[in-house]
């Protein structure tokens, strides 16, 4: 099984979550799609990890999956005080910095 | 075997991928998005990085979905339309931007002179992606980014506490203390309203004295 097929399958899925990020306008689900682009990320390290056959870019999709939960952590909290203050979870629809 | 393995997974995850882009529902997306990572650790073990798969098995489908199941239950998984205010023509413009970088990552793969690409890969050593090789790994050469990692795991989880915490004059999750009742009879009475630009502006506790007449 060639690498490259790996490879392909990460692009495919980074550019159907990069066109999510642009077309949805639900955070919750935008946030998702980062989910999706990061984890392209990850299988392209792998797959380089492999092919190199040293374990560096397994290391760095760990460190990538940490900061990922840190990403959706405070993109959670930040989606709950909206909830919190009322404002509609629309990304059209928060158009100003205020408060 | 691994031919066949690998296009099982590969279409799970991309069809999980899909199902997280155009599924309505914040709920079913989720779902959809558990189903890609559990494909994704499928790949990840025929590339036998066997305690990544481990750990996105566990923290990503397992923690982090959690967490996003609970919010989607707090927030309501209400349906949105997919068209809407964006508009079509910007809509159709993002779909052939993704189809286009697609079109060049693929050109960009295919048509490249790495050899080791060709290739099942090189040969791995003993041990290669088992978790004592990993843990060996993040106690010695990278134990600054493992440092570091912990920080933030840190950071964020002191962020999202104080992001998400209840604030002041939010209707029913508001707690009032004494002080508040004694130093500001006419609390309900003020010109914000909650959950209105006023009243993030200046919450009431916050606000000058003079700014409310009957305190004084």
């Amino acid at each position: 099984m060639s690498l490259t097929w790996y490879l392909v399958a990460s692009a495919l899925i980074f550019c159907i979550g990069a066109g999510g990020v642009l077309v949805r306008r639900n955070p919750l689900v935008i946030l998702l799609c980062i989910e999706l682009m990061l984890n392209a990320a990850n299988l392209a390290l792998v797959a380089f990890s492999r092919a190199h056959g040293n374990m560096d870019g397994q290391m760095f999709a760990l460190i990538v999956m940490v900061v990922a939960a840190c990403e959706v952590a405070v993109g959670l909290g930040l989606i709950v005080a909206l909830f919190r203050r009322r404002l509609p979870i629309d990304v059209d629809e928060l158009r100003e910095l205020s408060g | 075997m691994a031919e066949v393995l690998f296009f099982i997974a590969a279409i799970g995850a991309v069809a999980g991928a899909v199902g997280t882009v155009s599924l309505r529902n914040p709920f079913y997306a989720v779902l959809a998005l558990v189903c890609h990572l559990l494909a994704l650790a499928a790949l990840f073990l025929l590339l036998r990085a066997e305690f990544v798969a481990a750990a996105q098995v566990v923290v990503y489908a397992g923690a982090v979905m959690v967490l996003y199941v609970f919010v989607v239950a707090y927030v309501g998984g209400v349906g949105e339309p997919l068209t809407g205010s964006t508009g079509a023509s910007l809509r159709f413009a993002s779909i052939v931007f993704a189809l286009a970088l697609f079109v060049e990552l693929t050109i960009a793969l295919v048509g490249t002179g790495l050899s080791a690409l060709e290739t099942e890969g090189a040969n791995a050593p003993a041990g290669f992606g088992t978790p004592a090789e990993v843990g060996a790994l993040f106690l010695t050469r990278f134990l600054v980014a493992f440092e570091i990692a912990s920080l933030l795991l840190l950071i964020a989880a002191v962020g999202a506490v104080i992001l998400a915490r209840r604030r002041a004059g939010l209707g029913d999750a508001r707690e009032l203390s004494v002080g508040d009742v004694m130093r500001r009879p006419d609390v309900s009475a003020g010109p914000w309203q909650p959950g209105t630009m006023i009243e993030a502006a200046a919450p009431p506790r916050n606000r000058p004295p003079s700014s409310s007449p009957g305190s004084r």
